[in-house]
């Protein structure tokens, strides 16, 4: 499906400073849905191109990483189980740089 | 898609304020679900009832905001500017920008607060190290390399923000450290021992006995929030690390706050409290405060920091003043005063003033 995913506050820097991409990725086999989760996994493993432990911790975004889809807060839609669906938008932005 | 399938699943929950909107975001302070209008209203009252209850400023009032570029600075010159309309503050506000001469992040994020001039109406005043002190960042790295040089510019961002505020004839600078900062430098004071600081980092009102005050209208704001409101309001600001800042220790801290604040968001709030509840034991020695013989900025040495350090760098001894040998004359190595502040000061770690 097609997504669009934006890095911002400083995390572009770890995809080539590339602040917006258009993607298209699969729903896992098996599964009904494109979760979070799954996403998360695509994204570190095909858009991050240095320094993943800015961006990963365990298995969600290190702590002071905020995350939106189509610009609502993830916490109001269960985090890593929020379901993804064609054309949504993913926004990453980070607070942990400069003030 | 049409929009009422997303609204369902977005958390199709509503504004719990309002209770009309979608709501965008879940507050950290109070974990309440709220829309993007009721968010920005609730957001700048309490910063408005911050500004009243603490009487930060005064009617007629000029006040530097030291700007970055950074988001934290940017949202702080665009809601105070907001808030003096609003509420008839009757401040003149400035922004005052530090350029410490490193070419690749300073020059960048100064084009930020040009901008920002622009946008918020607001005069900028831009002092530099090369100015002040007669080096950039830059020069300096090159003669001591990456080690200690957030020492330096520490100790130099400090100073000169007070020299442009007195430039501009402020009365008071206003910065953007927000309740996340402060929570950290709290925990810092602690691992560092440094009982002076630690006792005055939570005042959201310093330095009222020295040249300039300066005051945190955004003690009580989470990071969170700032990021937030900076997003949905399209602010404009620069957001990359420093090329020459390692920040290690700092980092640690700043992790550790955020991997609490993931779990218990009220721990930011509580680390801060439990920082103004401290009661300092009367028999811990207190630096004294007095001037620098030098320059005349505040010291509780013979020589204010910033002197010893330009002395070692005019001299080509950049090490004077770095670590232990921090005299640079013989009595008064003979004659040291206690004091835990230029012990403390070396540690110090770039990106934020500290108080």
């Amino acid at each position: 499906m097609q997504l669009t995913v934006e890095f911002g506050g400083g995390l572009e820097l770890l995809c080539d400073s590339v602040k917006i991409h258009n993607v298209n990725v699969n729903v896992p086999n098996g599964a009904e849905k494109l979760t979070m989760r799954d996403f998360l996994t695509w994204v570190r493993q095909n858009l991050i191109k240095e320094r993943p432990e800015m961006f990963i911790k365990g298995d969600t975004v290190r702590p002071g990483i905020l995350v939106l889809v189509n610009d609502c807060d993830w916490e109001l839609s269960g985090q890593l189980e929020t379901t993804l669906e064609e054309k949504d938008v993913v926004v990453f932005i980070s607070t942990l740089h400069g003030g | 898609m049409d929009t009422g399938e997303k609204l369902r699943r977005g958390g199709g929950r509503l504004c719990c304020i309002c209770n009309d909107r979608r709501a965008a975001l879940k507050r950290p302070k109070t974990l309440q679900q709220i829309c993007r209008e009721c968010f920005y209203a609730v957001f700048e009252e309490e910063i408005h009832q911050v500004i009243i209850k603490n009487q930060l400023f005064k009617p007629g009032e000029r006040i530097a905001i030291g700007a970055s570029g950074g988001k934290d600075s940017t949202v702080l010159a665009y809601v105070l500017s907001e808030l003096n309309k609003r509420y008839s503050y009757g401040l003149d506000l400035f922004l005052l920008s530090i350029d410490e001469g490193i070419t690749g992040y300073r020059d960048d994020s100064l084009e930020t607060v040009k901008r920002n001039e622009l946008q918020y109406g607001l005069p900028l005043k831009i002092v530099s190290y090369k100015d002040l002190y007669g080096w950039t960042m830059d020069e300096i790295v090159k003669m001591i390399g990456l080690k200690n040089n957030c020492t330096f510019c520490g100790i130099f961002r400090r100073q000169a923000l007070d020299r442009g505020a007195a430039l501009l004839k402020v009365d008071k600078v206003a910065t953007g450290h927000n309740a996340d900062d402060i929570a950290e430098t709290v925990l810092l004071n602690i691992l560092r021992g440094d009982i002076a600081r630690l006792s005055r980092c939570t005042s959201i009102t310093t330095g009222e006995d020295g040249p300039i005050p300066r005051c945190k209208p955004f003690k009580y704001t989470y990071e969170k929030e700032i990021v937030m409101y900076a997003y949905f309001k399209k602010l404009d600001y620069f957001s990359t690390e420093c090329i020459y800042s390692p920040n290690a220790y700092r980092g640690f801290a700043r992790e550790f706050i955020k991997d609490l604040e993931r779990i218990r968001p009220r721990a930011i709030l509580d680390i801060i409290k439990s920082g103004e509840d401290f009661r300092i034991s009367t028999s811990t020695k207190m630096p004294e405060q007095g001037t620098c013989e030098r320059c005349g900025y505040i010291s509780s040495q013979k020589w204010c920091k910033a002197c010893v350090l330009l002395e070692g760098l005019n001299r080509g001894m950049p090490k004077l003043g770095i670590g232990r040998t921090r005299g640079m004359s013989s009595d008064q190595m003979k004659n040291p005063k206690p004091t835990g502040a230029a012990k403390s000061i070396e540690s110090k770690q770039c990106g934020s003033l500290d108080f």
